[in-house]
């Protein structure tokens, strides 16, 4: 009776462990996630999940700028790590196949007007761990045309990089801005326009991480990504007119008042 | 008799939904002739209207001075009407301190009156006043109702400029924004210095360049004031407010420069490790995602640029 009671007891506890941390009702209560469910995620198992943290400002300040920190690494093995934006005209923001990096990602997107912003994490098991937060905006991030390509020097430094890597405890730390306008298509006379893949490796040339990024990355990527300790990366890429990115970031500062 | 009850209900109704939308403004006296109408310490939102800014007049023999007219007409008219109830005289001149929304918004109430600001704000108000109303909207509702853009006609010049026995001494400074009209009435020692100067309140920084802005925060330090109005938070005695000001700027500078440095991502900075006499500021857990939006791509750029690369394979 007594070991009853006790499994009885264990087993309580860890249905409301597990209960706290997966739902399979939508916490944001959105009337798109049905949509988004089938049409980024296929349909596929899903749970809510807190483990998969998104951090982002209750109200975009800038809606061309909203910043996003996701972290899914509290889930584990992670094999892809997908973030959209439900009321966007276009939602899907980007996509990474964390390899061998930390399924986190910091990163700056477009949002068209007050939206549910979600990050989905698949784990090994084919089912995909979905965290996420509301976030108030003014509006316009999408149909409104970048900044940059108003500006006269935009394609003459067209996928230029400015990057550091850092060393951490047990990781390294990577910060790439990527010189692109990254526009929508969704202003009239201009057509979409956008850094699409980005690949690290390492000095052998062996992918770290891979990312597939779309029209609602804010303009002039700014990525920030952690990797397995490493001294010295290479970033691929290329936009959707096939323009190449490319650079080689070693860890630590130029000189103060000589280097490059 | 009988039809009388409709219209007594549909005329309380009517006076309830005024009375909805009445601000409640309460001229408070703090130097002679001197009045201050002291904002809330809050955001934008439906409740308040748009009141969380410090507006004044100062009554003169010549007539009446007015700096800034709030967020909204509503605002700008029961300003005038709150200065009615203390004099006859009219306004003779209106001062608009920045192009800030909260601060401009309620011209319409004053059109008749010559209104003046530094050239930077009237460009600035010229160019971004639209958005800004838009904005307002959004953020406040219908308590911006009837509310369009007046760009000041006149450009204020820096100098002293004389109001019935009044000597007003206008500075311009920048740095909150890129134009910033600091007024000293060198009669009563009264320093009206509109945004650049907080009170307990943390400050804004959507337009602000923060060196320009501590130069500028020097510059009043050297003035000869005995009281100090500022844009938002309680009139004070003394520099308390400059120094205030000055220490939250400091500190928002060194905190993101110090992450810039060391690689940390926007969204990793939403909830800081800050001194509490900085977290104590009102509405510190808004305003402050607020400054690391427009302040930090710049200092993440220039510690970017510092990273060991090259271009090309």
């Amino acid at each position: 009776m007594k070991r009853a009671s006790l499994c009885c007891a264990c087993l309580l506890l860890w249905m409301a462990n597990n209960w706290a941390a997966e739902t399979l009702v939508d916490p944001l209560d959105s009337v798109m996630w049905n949509e988004m469910h089938q049409r980024l995620l296929d349909g596929a198992p899903v749970v809510f999940d807190e483990r998969v943290h998104v951090q982002v400002p209750h109200a975009a300040e800038d809606s061309m700028n909203l910043p996003l920190w996701v972290d899914a690494s509290a889930l584990g093995r992670v094999r892809r790590l997908m973030l959209f934006a439900e009321l966007n005209p276009i939602p899907k923001v980007l996509e990474m196949e964390p390899l061998r990096a930390a399924p986190r990602i910091g990163v700056r997107i477009k949002v068209q007007q007050a939206t549910p912003v979600r990050a989905a994490a698949l784990t090994e098991d084919g089912v995909w761990h979905v965290g996420g937060a509301l976030v108030d905006a003014a509006g316009g991030g999408c149909t409104a045309p970048s900044l940059g390509s108003g500006s006269a020097d935009w394609a003459e430094r067209l996928g230029e990089v400015n990057a550091r890597l850092w060393r951490r405890q047990d990781y390294s730390r990577l910060r790439a801005r990527v010189i692109h306008p990254m526009d929508t298509g969704l202003v009239a006379g201009i057509p979409a326009f956008y850094l699409e893949t980005l690949e690290v490796r390492d000095a052998a040339d062996t992918p770290i991480t891979r990312l597939a990024l779309y029209e609602p990355v804010a303009e002039n990527p700014v990525l920030t990504l952690d990797l397995p300790v490493v001294n010295r990366i290479s970033l691929q890429g290329r936009d959707n007119n096939g323009n190449p990115v490319a650079a080689l970031v070693t860890q630590g500062v130029i000189a103060e008042g000589g280097g490059q | 008799m009988r039809y009388l009850f409709p219209w007594l209900l549909l005329l309380s109704s009517l006076q309830l939904f005024a009375a909805d939308k009445d601000y409640a403004l309460q001229p408070r006296q703090v130097a002679e002739g001197t009045y201050v109408l002291l904002g809330l310490k809050e955001h934008f939102d439906f409740h308040n209207g748009g009141n969380i800014v410090n507006t004044a007049f100062i009554v003169t023999r010549a007539g009446v001075v007015v700096i800034d007219t709030g967020p909204s007409r509503r605002y700008g008219e029961q300003l005038r009407a709150a200065i009615a109830r203390i004099t006859p005289q009219p306004i003779v001149q209106v001062y608009i301190t920045h192009m800030h929304p909260d601060h401009f918004l309620g011209s319409q109430a004053f059109e008749e009156v010559p209104i003046a600001a530094l050239d930077g704000t009237r460009e600035g108000i010229r160019n971004l006043g639209e958005m800004f109303n838009d904005n307002m909207y959004r953020l406040v509702g219908s308590w911006m109702s009837g509310t369009r853009v007046v760009v000041p006609g006149r450009t204020a010049e820096p100098g002293v400029q004389a109001f019935g026995g009044h000597r007003l001494r206008l500075i311009a400074l920048q740095g909150h924004t890129g134009a910033d009209l600091v007024l000293l009435d060198e009669t009563t020692g009264v320093l009206f210095a509109g945004d650049l100067a907080f009170h307990g309140r943390t400050p804004t920084t959507p337009h602000a360049e923060l060196d320009a802005w501590q130069r500028s925060l020097d510059q009043l330090r050297g003035l000869d004031f005995q009281l100090l109005v500022p844009g938002h938070g309680e009139p004070v005695a003394g520099a308390v407010a400059i120094d205030q000001t000055a220490d939250y700027l400091n500190w928002l500078e060194s905190h993101l420069t110090e992450a810039a440095e060391s690689g940390a991502a926007m969204a990793e900075l939403l909830h800081p490790q800050a001194p509490s006499r900085v977290r104590e500021l009102a509405v510190f857990a808004g305003e402050y995602p607020r400054s690391l939006s427009h302040l930090y791509p710049a200092l993440e750029a220039a510690a970017l640029a510092r990273g060991r690369m090259e271009q090309g394979e």
